[in-house]
């Protein structure tokens, strides 16, 4: 079976006429593609899956630092506030938003992660399906399946713009992730291909324009926090969706919207360090600070 | 591009260029040795010089000369474990005029004395190219069994390795040749599809003009 993944268009109508979830038919085609049996190709995500479960714990250790000691800890004081019903928004983004720091301050202090898809962004993806089978009884089988939805949404996006914060900024990879995410949470929750289309498109105009702008040029600050953002972004495109609110803009044109909108960004927003917060007056001190001390002779 | 290119590489963070690349850079090295180096002199350029700390660039190289897959946790702990094996490393910011920002050049000793140059970068996602071995300039992914070829610039040489590898209903997916004067010593790099019996690499190496043959599964 070939599916044409060069339009979510073209992937939607065919999960859309296959009456069957999209994951179904992406892993039916990788299997073909990697010629190997379905059930080896679902048995290396649930590995990968496997990976980025446990990743939430040690990314919840409040002495968790990164080697630079800009980031670490945060997991476990937002993990603290929901424990102790303490949030606003309650256990579903409250739950979200502890692992998406969790995996991401895990990814920074040099832990064991997934790029998903990239690791500057790994903390999304899985903040959303981990918190669909902890706090909503999404079966595991589902959450590994819905990863192959959200490969399938990403797989479109490379080819049509970019998943490089360096090619199309942050937009690409924290945008892209919430995009996949919100795929991914949507068929979770039983919605429709064509809500899947809706919630990728609000996701992604949602963030159009997000710059990469790393301080001292470390996958730490802003990233981190804009993983928790992403995940909750991802949440805000997939809960529209199913409540049956359609995007404007369609999908496609969206991600092209986002190639343009990555090219046509300054180089200094894309990954060089050069600009946005990465050049602000305290992101300087500490670049000089980290780097100034000569990590290199 | 299948699934697991967006979903994965497994891998020890934060990056995946930085990081990840890193230790594949240095796991083609170690492969390219035939053995774990006692002496390792690492260079970085660009982007891996300013920022390879901060991203563990240093330790991940180490951890791949080591043989540590990107994904295996004892790659923060690689400076360590490398001095408790008794391999003495050497890191430091080197200016390679045109090189990719993120590129590292290693100089490597093997116990027996044999010495061995490779130059690699890293060019996101984890993907790396190899360009340079012993000065010499290649371009490998090491994501194929890859063929390398050392030789006498002698014309049928090509010829001769080509067929040798055909006659084993091997497909070569991707070819190049490159040398360093005309008659002087040349190096051909085959790209291979599926799986590559060490065998081959053997008839190679017992054909005229062949000086030395390596065999490189993908790291």
């Amino acid at each position: 079976m070939q599916l044409d993944d060069t339009s979510l268009a073209a992937l939607l109508a065919a999960a859309e006429q296959a009456g069957r979830p999209l994951s179904e038919l992406v892993l039916a085609e990788q299997a073909e593609e990697l010629e190997q049996t379905p059930q080896q190709v679902y048995d290396r995500m649930a590995a990968c899956y496997a990976v980025m479960a446990e990743g939430v714990a040690p990314g919840c250790d409040p002495a968790l630092r990164s080697a630079s000691g800009l980031s670490g800890g945060n997991a476990a004081k937002m993990k603290a506030a929901v424990q102790a019903g303490a949030t606003l928004t309650g256990p579903v983004l409250g739950g979200a938003l502890t692992r998406a720091l969790a995996i991401s301050e895990l990814n920074a202090a040099m832990g064991r992660i997934v790029a998903a898809p990239t690791a500057g962004s790994c903390g999304i993806l899985p903040a959303a399906l981990l918190t669909m089978e902890a706090e909503k009884g999404c079966p595991r089988r589902a959450c590994v399946m819905a990863l192959f939805t959200a490969a399938a949404v990403g797989r479109v996006i490379a080819k049509n713009a970019s998943l490089a914060g360096a090619q199309g900024g942050c937009q690409a990879e924290c945008g892209s992730a919430a995009a996949m995410a919100a795929a991914a949470i949507v068929e979770l929750a039983g919605g429709t291909p064509a809500m899947i289309g809706h919630a990728v498109a609000i996701a992604l105009k949602n963030v159009l324009g997000l710059v990469c702008d790393p301080v001292a040029g470390l996958v730490e600050v802003p990233c981190v926090k804009r993983n928790a953002a992403g995940v909750a972004g991802a949440f805000v495109a997939a809960e529209l969706a199913l409540a049956g609110i359609a995007s404007v803009i369609p999908p496609d044109e969206a991600i092209l919207a986002m190639k343009r909108v990555g090219d046509a960004m300054h180089p200094s927003l894309k990954e060089t360090a050069e600009g946005g917060l990465a050049a602000t007056p305290t992101a300087c001190r500490l670049r000089d600070e980290l780097l100034g001390g000569g990590p290199l002779p | 591009m299948n699934v697991f290119d967006i979903i994965g590489p497994v891998m020890i963070g934060p990056s995946s260029s930085h990081t990840a690349g890193a230790a594949r850079i240095g796991g083609v090295a170690r492969a390219l040795l035939g053995a774990q180096p006692v002496r390792a002199d690492i260079g970085l350029h660009g982007s891996f010089a300013r920022t390879g700390r901060g991203h563990g660039t240093d330790k991940a190289i180490v951890a791949g000369l080591l043989g540590f897959a990107p994904d295996d946790t004892r790659l923060r702990d690689a400076l360590d474990i490398a001095r408790r094996q008794g391999m003495a490393v050497n890191i430091h910011a080197v200016e390679l005029d045109g090189a990719h920002p993120n590129t590292a050049r290693l100089r490597l000793q093997a116990a027996d004395g044999r010495e061995l140059e490779v130059q690699g970068c890293s060019v996101g996602g984890g993907s790396i190219r190899i360009t340079a071995i012993d000065g010499m300039e290649v371009n490998l992914t090491a994501e194929h069994p890859t063929l390398i070829v050392v030789h006498q610039d002698v014309p049928g040489t090509l010829a001769a390795v080509a067929e040798t590898v055909a006659g084993r209903r091997l497909n070569i997916g991707s070819f190049r040749l490159t040398r360093q004067s005309r008659g002087g010593a040349a190096v051909m790099a085959l790209e291979m599809d599926g799986d590559v019996n060490p065998e081959v690499a053997r008839a190679v190496a017992a054909l005229p003009h062949v000086m030395q043959v390596t065999l490189l599964q993908p790291v």
